[in-house]
């Protein structure tokens, strides 16, 4: 059973997500920062492939990719670490980045690579619905390698409807109108929103990301949702650390709310 | 036939690869775009203000001292003497009333060489609304006359930090900024390139010119068609314009010049056409320069509006198919260019245009061979480029 299913269903509320970049802060950060994000009780990790013209980014994950170009990571480096890491922990990976990284590298290689280290999931927020469905879906379900979309606070009910019959794993809300990491409190704009989505008793669990970044936020998130999605504020948190592996569950901590022991 | 299908694909090039932030924006201009470009309304204020504003038709100039040296005749359609200085004007008036039409309050850009900010700078302050230019550190200090002239039109010109902080980086920030704003903004894309229906749009509101080039070749020689017609491509929008009518007309070769900067094979090039490989940039699924990991590699050309990556769906199409031929002009070639034809002509291009001038020596044609070069633009942002090479050269 791929492990996202197996998440969710033991686990309905609360799941947090964490995204980091690969390859950042050094090139072989990839399995401390896996491992350590596991050890603290991260639910399910979203593994950032970095990419020179990241649109949907803002200014700290753009960053934090153009350092680990220059440090060297590439998808083939990628690969070959996560493999290392499966073989120590079961926490669902989901890899993200943009359609051109894994047009070059073979959409078919991709995915069976993606399978054999045990890569649970994949987000290509660049990879429209339409082009999913027609050309790129049986690929995926074929592999059972799950595929999650977008929805914002512009998407129609219609499209919503859709994004829920196309994706396998979760729906990524995107909280706000913006590029990630711009915004650090939810509005009432927000919540009404939010509200939208639940009440429209979609298939797939939800998890809220963008602006996610503190216990508060977090904890507004996952009152109407399954969780969210933490990337900016996390990376920002590994850029400055001095011991990653303190730092790390110290972060997750106090996202949770919990006392570090 | 040579056009979009209805997923905005010419052949297996274009497309809309976008995040869902960008979904409801862009759909919403694809499915309104052709409606309000036909409205007789839109068309009467469109038309009126190409003629009366940018003072179309632009003259389609028989150049006699070129067609000379070159042995043919050559005739240069003068992009250069429209308002704003440049080819870009004309799309900035469609794309303003457009925005105006679909109630957007807010408009943002890209530039790289400054030509389409100050064209889009202009069509804002003609109709009282918010601009927002994005343009690389590195084009703001190489194109500082232009930058001076947004400002003074009363445009905001916010600089590009990252990567190469050239016209990729631009059209990146812009397209974030884009996704931050996407109810009250239209974002003024320049070239023909992004998702649809940037590409079909921008070439369309460009068609104008070789609509004029149609009448005014048979005025001038009798028969609407040239032999050849050659125009720079950085993202290819004075192409897209010189070609359009002429697309499904086999017996008129397209030529698109591209900057090879300091050498095809140097590392520092723009020459997407060689060097270029199928990928996705700014949405669009078309030919770029690339690593083998899919990173966007950053170009370089001296001329600010061919440091470029990608090149137009519509062109990597063209030249897939050959049904254009591309040449590589470098930085020398096209600065040798740019003084030959002040010299000879009395008309002194912008780098970009410089380009398409030294393609002249570089493609085969007949004695008689009727060529029509699109002069895109004129060469005043460019004169400390050209002095310092003056002062080198003596």
């Amino acid at each position: 059973m791929n492990r996202l299913d197996q998440l969710f269903q033991k686990k309905e509320k609360e799941v947090l997500n964490i995204y980091f970049t690969a390859g950042y802060p050094t090139l072989d950060a990839t399995e401390t920062i896996i491992l350590e994000l596991d050890k603290a009780g991260v639910d399910l990790i979203e593994v950032g492939m970095p990419y020179s013209d990241p649109l949907a980014d803002g200014p700290t994950i753009q960053g934090s990719g153009q350092q680990a170009l220059v440090n060297g990571m590439t998808v083939p480096i990628l690969f070959e670490q996560l493999k290392r890491v499966r073989e120590q922990t079961e926490v669902p990976l989901i890899l993200m980045g943009y359609f051109n990284q894994v047009m070059q590298y073979g959409i078919g290689k991709f995915i069976q690579d993606c399978v054999d280290v045990g890569i649970d999931g994949v987000i290509l927020p660049d990879l429209p619905l339409f082009e999913y469905e027609s050309y790129y879906k049986k690929l995926f379900e074929k592999a059972g390698l799950y595929f999650s979309f977008l929805i914002t606070p512009q998407t129609s009910e219609e499209r919503i409807r859709k994004v829920d019959e196309l994706t396998k794993g979760f729906i990524y809300m995107v909280s706000n109108s913006a590029i990630t990491g711009a915004k650090n409190t939810i509005s009432e704009k927000q919540i009404e929103y939010f509200n939208r989505i639940q009440a429209m008793e979609l298939n797939n669990p939800r998890l809220i990301g963008f602006g996610i970044s503190s216990h508060e936020t977090y904890a507004t998130a996952c009152q109407y949702a399954n969780g969210a999605i933490i990337g900016s504020a996390f990376i920002r948190t590994v850029g400055k650390a001095e011991n990653l592996s303190e730092s790390i569950a110290d972060f997750v901590h106090s996202i949770r709310g919990t006392v570090s022991v | 036939m040579i056009a979009i299908d209805e997923r905005g694909y010419y052949g297996e090039f274009g497309g809309a690869f976008i995040p869902e932030m960008l979904h409801s924006n862009i759909d919403n201009l694809r499915s309104k775009y052709l409606d309000i470009i036909a409205e007789p309304a839109f068309q009467k204020e469109f038309q009126a203000l190409l003629k009366d504003y940018v003072g179309r038709p632009s003259p389609l100039y028989l150049a006699e001292r070129l067609s000379e040296k070159y042995n043919t005749p050559i005739y240069l359609k003068r992009e250069d003497l429209n308002h704003t200085g440049a080819h870009k004007i004309n799309n900035t008036i469609g794309q303003i009333l457009l925005a105006k039409r679909l109630g957007k309050t807010r408009i943002i850009a890209e530039t790289g060489a400054g030509q389409h900010g100050v064209a889009t700078a202009t069509v804002c302050a003609l109709m009282g609304i918010e601009c927002i230019v994005y343009m690389g550190e590195v084009d703001i200090e190489r194109q500082a006359p232009n930058v001076s002239r947004m400002r003074m039109l009363g445009a905001e010109v916010r600089p590009a930090k990252s990567g190469s902080k050239t016209l990729k980086d631009a059209t990146n920030e812009a397209i974030r900024d884009w996704i931050n704003h996407p109810v009250d903004t239209h974002y003024i894309i320049g070239s023909v390139v992004g998702p649809h229906p940037y590409p079909d749009m921008v070439a369309r509101f460009q068609s104008v010119i070789s609509e004029e080039m149609k009448w005014q070749l048979e005025e001038k020689t009798g028969k609407t068609n040239p032999d050849i017609i050659i125009a720079c491509v950085g993202g290819g929008s004075n192409a897209a314009g010189a070609y359009y009518h002429y697309l499904n007309e086999k017996d008129v070769r397209l030529v698109a010049v591209e900057a090879a900067g300091l050498g095809v094979n140097t590392g520092e090039s723009a020459a997407t056409s060689v060097l270029g490989t199928k990928g996705i940039i700014h949405g669009s699924r078309t030919l770029l320069m690339q690593t083998d990991d899919g990173q966007i590699i950053e170009p370089y050309s001296i001329s600010a509006g061919l440091d470029y990556p990608g090149i137009g769906p519509m062109h990597a199409h063209l030249i897939d198919t050959a049904r254009a031929e591309a040449v590589s002009v470098t930085d020398q070639e096209a600065l040798d260019a740019a003084f030959m034809l002040s010299r000879i002509e009395g008309i002194i291009p912008a780098l970009e245009t410089a380009h398409a001038f030294s393609a002249l020596d570089k493609i085969e044609y007949q004695s008689g061979d009727v060529i029509v070069v699109n002069l895109s633009g004129r060469g005043d942002k460019d004169l400390n480029t050209y002095i310092k090479y003056l002062d080198k050269i003596g």
